[in-house]
């Protein structure tokens, strides 16, 4: 089919952008993004995307502050209205943090190295190669996308049958127990956050969509950006059949691993510990 | 035939009304629940089904024991069963009705139910399970309908009603395995992640099923003018025995492979059910109450004074039915979900609204069963008389 105009155009912005100047007109636009995330654009051509979190630069920022970090889920959960309902029983999570015992349950060691021991991993959809929720979904409300892996969700097609909650081995998925506008205002005083991202009813089950309406858009992920821009660079998204990837490089350069390989499930979420 | 329901005694209309205050209690419960969303209801985020997917899986059960009549009579020519079949049969559609509610009020979002049908996907299985459920349900209102009208006219039923009879008799072991198959083929649900669930299901379908049949067996007889008879009570007690033996050999494999194995994963559930996980507790006493009714159930079954003894016998089906509610309808779900995806425990227990909810889904099984008994009933007393 060739170069359709969307692609010529953006293509276009790319070739000015980095004709004005390469890297340092990105840096002027967005500071700081590029280094560790960009490799691997243009966003929107990738086959299988994934990510590799290096825990240890992410770690080391969670204590650097006092009370740990926690941009990537506050800008995630500002993309996506994500509501806070102050009780843990309806937590709606995209990402989030949990202790590396939970992360890892398979990983089960007495004797742990402190630098993991009780710290709080990132934790998302992993978006897996071969995704059990999508498997169970009766009406492909959750369904793998064949063009670039993302495991994505019609919030307004799902009957909220809470198959595929039970069918995630991950915890990655989240109901709607009641309607998100009625969470409490105290926690939520600015809800909706994102007038441009939809807004969904009570009774459907939602999940982290790898930002897949920034991807089409040609942006990085908002937890990647977040990361990004205080140059903790631990979130690195990037396209997994691509061998010369950013994420190909550091699976190639480090010992990684996901959580519960042996379901089958083939996370494309990486941890370098 | 339908006029028939129409009349009865004060206290077949004493017991419709009361049955209909339950399934109006119901009802506005779930109307609370319809305009709040599910969070009225003791489920959350890590034990995800409750209460209301237990019943669905406990009365496909009861459903598919139906076959428990059917087969004897149809292919054993059982003759002694052809008197109670309708009573199996309508038992199955009130059953499938409570069903297909019970997923119903379960659902985030009901308004798009029709969904399932618009963008049917062959590798759910839920999507399998609700054809399986529809067509037992439809086959068995028309074979019992059919059939019983028969009876009325005193002639043999048309021959193509032998054809659905026949198929529904395999048709009733796959409903119960292909409700089997939305637990077992789940990675990561290690007290679902069994091969023996489908088998675990059907045989405590095919003595909790039968056991409630002996009971509105004796109701019947109690209450009407016809007789299901001492035999087919006494073989239906048989059949429930052997059900129940078979039912709890099966559950204690999955203690052996789960605590001789020491697998962790597989412990876990078992201790939480048990004896409590990281101090969380709350189904200990019932899954012992269930423990101790099927052994007493048991032993009321196999001596066969007690078994024969219509007394005991009533005493024996109420605690087997308990036993086996409290494994399949409360246990089985909490249990699979517990310990959840991170090792952690997060207690389960149903809210009011919820529990009343789900006695306004019994109520209408209930008032659908009673319908359908006094239309068979009265048939049945009219061809007597």
């Amino acid at each position: 089919m060739g170069v359709d105009r969307r692609e010529f155009l953006k293509i276009a912005g790319y070739a000015a952008l980095f004709g004005l100047g390469g890297k340092a007109a990105i840096d002027i636009l967005a500071p700081g993004e590029l280094e560790a995330s960009m490799e691997g654009i243009p966003l929107t051509q990738g086959k299988r995307w994934s990510m590799v979190i290096d825990m240890r630069k992410c770690l080391k920022q969670q204590e650097a502050g006092k009370d740990g970090c926690k941009e990537c889920i506050i800008a995630c959960h500002r993309e996506h209205n994500v509501p806070d309902w102050g009780n843990p029983k309806h937590a709606i999570k995209w990402i989030w943090q949990d202790k590396y015992e939970h992360a890892f349950p398979e990983h089960p060691n007495q004797f742990i190295d402190e630098g993991v021991r009780h710290k709080p991993f990132i934790l998302m959809c992993n978006h897996c190669l071969n995704p059990p929720c999508v498997r169970v979904c009766p009406t492909q409300a959750t369904f793998k996308r064949e063009e670039d892996g993302i495991v994505a969700m019609d919030m307004h097609r799902c009957i909220g049958c809470r198959f595929c909650m039970a069918a995630c081995p991950y915890g990655s998925r989240s109901f709607n127990w009641g309607n998100p506008r009625k969470a409490p205002k105290a926690l939520n005083p600015d809800y909706p956050t994102n007038r441009a991202y939809p807004e969904r009813s009570k009774g459907v089950v939602e999940k982290c969509n790898f930002c897949v309406e920034l991807v089409a858009k040609g942006e990085l992920p908002a937890c990647v950006q977040a990361c990004d821009k205080i140059k903790v660079h631990a979130l690195n998204f990037g396209d997994l059949d691509n061998p010369e990837s950013n994420v190909r490089k550091l699976l190639k350069e480090h010992y990684t691993v996901r959580r519960k390989p042996a379901l089958g499930t083939e996370p494309n979420l990486f941890y370098i510990i | 035939m339908l006029e028939r329901a129409i009349k009865g005694t004060s206290g077949y209309w004493g017991w419709l009304i009361f049955l209909l205050a339950l399934m109006g209690i119901g009802l506005g419960c779930y109307l609370y629940q319809f305009a709040e969303g599910l969070m009225i209801t003791g489920m959350s985020r890590d034990v995800s089904w409750g209460l209301y997917i237990g019943q669905l899986t406990y009365f496909v059960g009861v459903a598919a024991s139906g076959v428990m009549v059917v087969l004897p009579c149809y292919l054993h020519d059982y003759k002694a069963f052809g008197r109670i079949t309708i009573l199996g049969e309508f038992l199955a559609v009130a059953s499938i009705i409570m069903c297909l509610l019970f997923v119903f009020v379960d659902l985030g979002n009901p308004v798009r139910i029709m969904n399932v049908i618009l963008y049917p996907t062959p590798n759910s299985i839920l999507f399998w399970d609700m054809i399986v459920l529809n067509v037992y349900m439809l086959l068995n209102i028309i074979i019992g309908w059919n059939v019983l009208a028969a009876e009325r006219k005193g002639i043999h039923y048309q021959k193509w009603i032998k054809v659905l009879i026949y198929i529904s008799i395999p048709w009733a072991f796959s409903i119960h395995t292909v409700t089997a198959f939305l637990y077992a083929g789940i990675p990561g649900r290690h007290y679902w992640l069994t091969a023996i669930m489908a088998a675990r299901f059907l045989s405590s379908a095919f003595c909790s099923g039968p056991a409630l049949l002996i009971l509105l067996c004796l109701i019947v007889r109690k209450v009407t003018k016809f007789d299901p008879g001492k035999e087919q009570i006494r073989t239906l007690a048989g059949i429930v025995t052997y059900a129940m033996i078979i039912n709890v050999f099966f559950f204690l494999l999955e203690i052996f492979t789960a605590f001789y194995s020491q697998i962790p994963g597989h412990m876990h559930p078992i201790v939480f059910l048990f004896k409590g996980l990281e101090g969380h507790g709350n189904l200990v006493p019932w899954m012992w109450t269930a423990t101790v009714f099927a052994i007493l159930s048991l032993v009321l079954l196999i001596v066969p004074a007690t078994r024969r003894n219509e007394g005991t016998l009533t005493v024996a089906c109420i605690i087997l039915i308990i036993a086996t509610w409290i494994d399949k309808g409360l246990g089985l779900i909490v249990g699979g979900f517990t310990p959840n995806p991170f090792e952690t425990v997060t207690d389960y227990w149903p809210t009011t609204p919820e529990m009343l909810i789900t006695i306004g889904v019994w109520a209408t099984g209930f008032f659908v069963l009673t319908i359908l008994y006094k239309i068979a009933i009265s048939v049945k007393e009219e061809a007597a008389a």
